[in-house]
């Protein structure tokens, strides 16, 4: 009944009924008004992705299959701006017809799945909220993608690893043998995609080393690829983006070639992330460049 | 007249954009093609009518395989190799191989005609099944399949390997027999290159990666054919050879331990670990069936099974009994219990020993957790009043109106107690002036308790609406389930995890609200997340608890208990404690699931378990609160 004489009369009435045992109720003194308002500051920093990639044929190859995609922005959120960027590399499988068509058929599919998904918020236009989630959106993107491959480059294949940053959230869709990497500020370097390759199942099931599986004669051979087999499940997982630090999206061409310590080394002592992602394909390069080369890297600002 | 479809474009001209022929199509000037009856890696498979045969329809399979070998000579040994192989097939004769009637090449496509099979294969039985498929019946399907791979295997002069055995090269025919439908043949067509896929993914032992293929892989590709259709697990959707990690009984506890051990052996890594012969895996299958009566049809019931024993040396250090049912989670601070009531009283007892200490009777039923802070103990009642009490005089201190039943569970953060009302309404109120600092309206009931991180307060309501409030009462955003928020979020490394009525567990950005992933549970849940190591373990009114991975939401396990699960689990040390309405309080492996132990009670539990110092503390609906040891 009070709730209903409260919905006529609106909602000024005071919802406190005073309290019990003699204790005084008194407003609260400026001093602890301040020491609320302290706690919620609101400080408007930009949070913005700082983005660069590059690319090489490498040394011993004629034809460049691998594809990339970039794309970095700001969108705004439901009470700020949140730092919104696509970032995916394709690789396309070498010994196959039109594997340069698969892999830039994957990130186009890609591409266009989750851009259109976020047009409206992109463009800042009237929307209803998204009823999926950020990992539906992207395992549809990559299913399209398989699709897409099939009917226009039949009988060829492609890795693809595709990463979408929302904020500071940072979701991975993965098919194949090219890689994340998160880079934390102390240097520390963590895979955060897994090969889907014999290989490397191989070595987790303790069969042979990483030093066998690095020289490995089948080292190629993917268990997983867009665009082969019948059914296709891509990894999926969403991590927050180190505060401080990188990912980095590569091809064998690039992990192949060089450690991975080595390769969080180039980034820290290159004075900007472009000299950083420059250095890495040069090195690939140097160490004899067998592969196509092609990297992403990204840190997160604000 | 059935002749007038021969008419139109010439033979295999007659393609769709994909590359498949058209219904209509006349092949090789005698196969009518009628319809794709299957797609393979290598070309398609079609039912078509035999035109030799005019006055009767006699249908068969036409299978094309596409040569897709750039250089002329390696096309030419493709061919040569199909042909050899499809002369050894056609002298084949048993029931359960498809008979071979011709085989013919038009450019780079071969064919081969073949008895046209009238069923299913097990791919697609399994895929329109929406349990779990008989035992009994796998147990008799592999029995035939060991059948016709021993015809093979002892094939002379040279034995023939099927290479290729999975539930998609298995028909089951009108008569319920099962029939190979794909032979190794159309192997030769795949290139050997560099950067390709090879054997089919999740079937093929780990040496046939290898290039070896003897009848010790038909051997695991039966096992894991088998595991399959027991487990519904599809391993092309796993890592290779990852079934040791997938336990069949582990997922479907109904499939006797005796066929469990025949595929195990079947599926070793190492061949020389697995059945000498097909014959020898046929025997193991007929021995396991003859001991669990499955092959006489005898036992249909799987009783009998061995269960962990029921409260098994279990006893309880102490068991308290109220005056009603314990609905809530109990709480401890400076060792002692408290827990709230249906009989309205909360009760502090001795953790210790389970002494009864004093009760404060509210004037409605505590469903919520206390909660403590600076020896006040602060509880929600359905007579809607927060209550403040001193803990150690059982006194009440201060209590604050509501105007709706407090369900929700208090929760204390910067010297506020923050806590939801059914009065639509988050309430803050200061914990130094006892007044409110500001109150929010939801539009609808607030029963989900509080849950404060980053200076965010995040909760739902039963309009299924979820929001993050600062401290200030503002908010920061809100997200829309479809149905009631009952459940308690829980945050973590900026991920925001709550179930809902919907039957979904979701996963949102604590910063922004975007949905990051959801869960589908079978039915809707009131459980409170939990985040350890990585994984998110919860419940729901489908009787399961769920582990799933943080990162993927991939489900790691679930484990089923005999009725809904609407109290969350707890985590302590290597194990996950939960209630189930079934009365039992369960003790599960966290990181597998595997059940430990459980204790029953005489009613449902519907609370939270509390441990401390290796004690579990649960209460249930039989008015007991039990004390056990972890």
């Amino acid at each position: 009944m009070l709730n209903f004489f409260r919905k006529i009369f609106g909602k000024k009435e005071e919802p406190v009924k005073p309290a019990m045992d003699n204790i005084v109720t008194a407003p609260l003194s400026d001093v602890q008004l301040q020491s609320i308002r302290a706690m919620t500051v609101n400080r408007f920093e930009p949070s913005q992705l700082l983005v660069t990639s590059a690319q090489s044929v490498g040394r011993q190859r004629e034809l460049n299959e691998d594809s990339l995609f970039t794309l970095s922005t700001t969108i705004a959120g439901h009470s700020s701006n949140a730092p919104f960027g696509l970032f995916i590399i394709a690789d396309g499988m070498g010994g196959h017809q039109y594997g340069e068509i698969a892999s830039n058929t994957a990130i186009r599919a890609i591409s266009d799945y989750i851009l259109k998904k976020f047009h409206n918020t992109l463009f800042h236009l009237p929307s209803i909220p998204l009823e999926e989630s950020l990992q539906e959106i992207m395992q549809a993107a990559v299913a399209e993608a398989q699709r897409a491959v099939l009917h226009e480059a039949p009988g060829s294949g492609t890795t693809v690893t595709a990463a979408l940053v929302l904020g500071q959230q940072l979701t991975i869709g993965h098919v194949g043998d090219s890689r994340g990497y998160l880079i934390y500020s102390e240097q520390r370097m963590e895979a955060i995609t897994r090969d889907h390759s014999l290989v490397r199942r191989l070595e987790e099931l303790g069969q042979i080393t990483a030093a066998e599986a690095a020289v490995h004669p089948q080292r190629n051979v993917l268990y997983r690829a867009l665009g082969q087999g019948e059914t296709l499940e891509a990894d999926l997982s969403t991590t927050p983006f180190p505060i401080g630090g990188y990912l980095l999206i590569c091809s064998d061409g690039l992990w192949g070639v060089i450690p991975d310590d080595e390769m969080s080394k180039i980034i820290f002592e290159a004075p900007t992330i472009q000299r950083g992602c420059q250095n890495l394909i040069a090195a690939a390069n140097a160490a004899g460049g067998p592969d196509n080369i092609s990297a992403i890297l990204v840190q997160l600002l604000g | 007249m059935e002749t007038q479809r021969i008419d139109g474009p010439n033979g295999s001209e007659n393609r769709s954009t994909i590359g498949q022929l058209n219904s209509g199509t006349n092949l090789g000037n005698r196969y009518l093609i009628q319809d794709v009856i299957g797609v393979g890696g290598m070309g398609s498979v079609y039912r078509a009518r035999d035109l030799h045969f005019p006055n009767v329809v006699k249908l068969v399979a036409v299978k094309e395989m596409i040569n897709q070998a750039p250089d002329p000579l390696v096309r030419q040994t493709i061919v040569h190799n199909f042909e050899r192989e499809a002369n050894i097939l056609a002298t084949l004769s048993h029931p359960s191989i498809p008979r071979i009637y011709d085989y013919f090449t038009l450019d780079n496509r071969s064919y081969l005609v073949l008895e046209f099979v009238n069923g299913k294969d097990l791919e697609a039985i399994l895929s329109q099944t929406d349990g779990t498929l008989a035992e009994e019946q796998i147990l008799a399907w592999g029995i035939q399949l060991c059948e016709v791979l021993a015809f093979l295997h002892h094939h002379k002069p040279d034995p023939i390997i099927f290479r290729d055995m999975k539930p998609s090269n298995v028909m089951i025919n009108q008569h319920n027999h099962i029939v190979l439908v794909d032979f190794g043949i159309a192997k030769s067509f795949q290139s050997g290159q560099k950067g390709t896929m090879i054997g089919t993914e999740g079937y093929s032992p780990p040496e046939q990666y290898r290039g070896e293929a003897n009848t010790k892989a038909d051997i695991y590709a039966l096992g894991a054919t088998m595991h399959h259709l027991l487990t519904r697990r599809d391993p092309r959707l796993e890592p290779p050879f990852s079934f040791g990690e997938r336990p069949i009984r582990k997922i479907n506890p109904n499939v006797s331990m005796e066929l469990e051990t025949v595929i195990n052996t079947a599926l070793q890594y190492n061949p020389d670990d697995r059945f000498n012969s097909v014959d020898d895996f046929k025997d193991a299958l007929l021995s396991a069936g003859r001991k669990t009566g499955l092959l006489n049809r005898i036992n249909l019931n799987p009783s009998g099974q061995a269960n962990v024993s029921v409260n098994s040396g279990i006893k309880p250090v102490w068991a308290f009994q109220c005056e009603d049912e314990l609905r809530g989670t109990p709480l401890m601070y400076n060792g002692a219990i408290y827990t709230g009531c249906y009989d309205n009283n909360l009760y502090a007892l001795n953790a210790a020993n389970g002494e009864f200490l004093w009760k404060y009777a509210s004037e409605g039923g505590i469903v919520g957790r206390p909660v403590a802070y600076e020896d006040i103990v602060y509880f929600g009642s359905e007579d809607h009043r927060l209550h403040a009490v001193n803990t150690r005089t059982g006194k009440i201190s201060w209590s604050y109106y509501t105007d709706g039943r407090v369900r929700s569970s208090p929760r204390i953060s910067e010297n506020h107690i923050f806590f939801g009302s059914d009065d639509y309404c988050l309430h803050a109120v200061n914990l130094s002036t006892n007044r409110n600092a500001w109150i929010f309206d939801t539009g609808s009931e607030v029963r989900s308790s509080p849950f404060i991180a980053g200076e965010l307060v995040y909760f739902g309501n039963e309009a299924g609406d979820f929001f993050a409030l600062d401290y200030r009462g503002n908010a920061k955003w809100r997200y829309k389930a479809k149905r009631n928020i009952t459940s308690s979020p829980w945050v973590h490394e900026n991920v925001v995890y709550f179930n809902s009525m919907d039957g979904y567990l979701y996963a949102v950005d604590a910063k922004t609200g975007w949905l990051i992933w959801r869960f589908r549970m079978e039915k809707p849940s009131i459980v409170s997340p939990v985040v350890v190591d990585n994984m998110v373990f919860t419940g729901s009114s489908d009787g399961h608890i769920y582990a799933i991975e943080a990162k993927s939401a991939k489900e790691l396990w679930r484990f089923k208990t005999g009725h809904q699960v609407n109290g969350s689990p707890i985590i302590y040390k290597d194990a996950l404690y939960c209630g189930s309405v079934d009365g039992y309080l369960y003790c599960l492996e966290y990181k597998t699931g595997r059940l430990k132990w459980k204790f029953e009670t005489q009613g449902p539990i519907t609370g939270a378990p509390l441990v401390y110092n290796d004690i579990v503390y649960i209460g249930s609906h039989d008015h007991f609160i039990y004390a056990l040891l972890a």
